[in-house]
């Protein structure tokens, strides 16, 4: 039997954590892309810094920063009524850090790529910063950004230490698809196990064939 | 009138000008490397000088001692260079409406038509950027540059992609309008002919330094005599 809690949860997740990561991930990738000054080095290296970090580590480290211990999980605590340590809102927390590497990359190869011929034509037509990003390179890196989609969405689908150290295994509120694969394993239901991650399984495929068909031209790659 | 005094280095070259253009077709002249479209986008504030100020009907633009900057946008000063660079996910239309934001849509749309026509484009309007010729390309470009009517055209041997006829009609129509709208034009070029065409002021850069400014005849004189030089030298050899 599929645990509908669990599967819709992890939507929920995943959807939110996207949505969030694209609403920072745009106008930070475009300040990589556009900005000067060798601090935006600094800038990138923090960005790139959850690849390395082990998940386990970042959400530990996000389990104390948002717990009683410290001065910001105090503030939070008393801003929303409740800890955001084994909460939804934690885990969305937890997941934008995590997967914004796999959501600014993209981007910041996609606008790259982009001929600096058009954003200086842009320019000189009065374009700021905003309207460069919304009308050139958006536009021109569609596929960066739905590669940057796709990837945090499934990236946020199948984490497990994050969401085990911020989140725990609260049913209906922390306990995602990858929380509930471990916990059938460890009570040895491989059969259900089985069904979970072919449920995991199938969205990473799905998704990535979507990412593919669309980078792919029409008349195929060397046409 | 535009007011140079520019100090840039970028890798080992070392671009030092001092000079105001006065007419209303300045043509940069030199050979590659003189510095020309550096100069270009210096004026355009498509780059910063090390030191220096370029100023625009007395209006200063670009001042470092004066730590100011005013962005590309906000000079009234356009740009076409060799490569046309149009926004390939719109339409001809909406590449010469880009610059437009602040009219009204039926005073966008005259705009367009009038400057497609100046360019003898109309019948590109609903085309896509991918679909033109280089030439047709470069003339729509020319044509987005001069909708928001700027003080200041920029021309970086825009045409290169134009035919020899198609080019001289298009500078004819090109000069006529520019003039009844007091736009000074600034023209690089490495082809002597074309200086010569257009009876403007020749600014003769190089190694960026300015080595003549004044009409064609007086500043191009040693190129002349150089070229002179190098056939009769060629016809002894």
């Amino acid at each position: 039997m599929m645990d509908w809690q669990a599967l819709t949860l992890t939507l929920r997740l995943a959807s939110v954590t996207t949505v969030i990561l694209l609403a920072v991930a745009v106008p930070l990738a475009a300040l990589l892309v556009l900005g000067r000054g060798r601090w935006l080095a600094g800038l990138e290296a923090l960005a790139a810094l959850p690849l390395v970090l082990p998940p386990t580590v970042l959400g530990f480290s996000l389990l104390v920063l948002l717990g009683p211990r410290t001065a910001i999980g105090r503030g939070i605590t008393a801003l929303l009524g409740h800890p955001l340590a084994f909460s939804f809102g934690g885990l969305v927390v937890g997941s934008v850090i995590y997967s914004l590497p796999f959501a600014v990359q993209p981007l910041v190869a996609g606008f790259a790529a982009v001929d600096p011929a058009m954003l200086d034509a842009a320019r000189l037509l009065g374009a700021g910063p905003w309207r460069l990003v919304r009308t050139i390179l958006l536009p021109l890196a569609r596929r960066s950004l739905l590669a940057a989609a796709v990837l945090s969405f499934l990236h946020t689908v199948g984490e497990f230490g994050v969401v085990l150290m911020l989140g725990g295994d609260i049913p209906g509120a922390t306990r995602t698809l990858s929380i509930l694969l471990y916990n059938q394993v460890e009570s040895f239901d491989y059969a259900a196990a089985n069904r979970t991650a072919a449920v995991l399984l199938a969205f990473s495929v799905v998704a990535l064939a979507a990412v593919y068909l669309g980078s792919r031209p029409r008349g195929g790659r060397h046409a | 009138m535009l007011e140079l005094s520019l100090e840039a280095r970028r890798g080992g070259f070392h671009l030092q000008l001092e000079c105001r253009f006065a007419s209303d077709w300045t043509v940069l002249f030199g050979p590659s490397g003189a510095g020309k479209s550096t100069v270009l986008r210096l004026v355009a504030g498509l780059e910063r000088p090390d030191r220096g100020r370029v100023a625009l009907d007395g209006r200063a633009v670009t001042d470092t001692a004066a730590s100011m900057f005013v962005s590309p946008g906000r000079r009234a000063t356009a740009l076409v260079a060799q490569q046309a660079a149009l926004f390939p996910h719109l339409s001809v239309r909406a590449n010469v409406a880009y610059g437009l934001t602040g009219l009204k849509p039926s005073e966008r749309e005259a705009r367009v038509e009038e400057m497609l026509k100046l360019v003898d484009a109309e019948a590109l309007v609903d085309r896509r950027p991918g679909g033109l010729s280089g030439g047709e390309a470069q003339r729509v470009a020319l044509a987005r540059a001069l909708a928001p009517l700027p003080r200041l055209l920029l021309l970086d041997e825009p045409f290169a992609a134009l035919d020899g006829a198609a080019s001289d009609a298009l500078l004819e129509r090109l000069q006529s309008w520019l003039r009844t709208h007091d736009v000074q034009v600034v023209m690089v070029t490495h082809d002597a002919t074309d200086a010569y065409a257009t009876g403007a002021e020749v600014a003769l850069l190089r190694e960026g330094r300015l080595a003549a400014l004044g009409p064609a005849e007086m500043a191009l004189a040693t190129e002349r005599n150089r070229i002179v030089g190098r056939l009769s030298g060629a016809k002894t050899d």
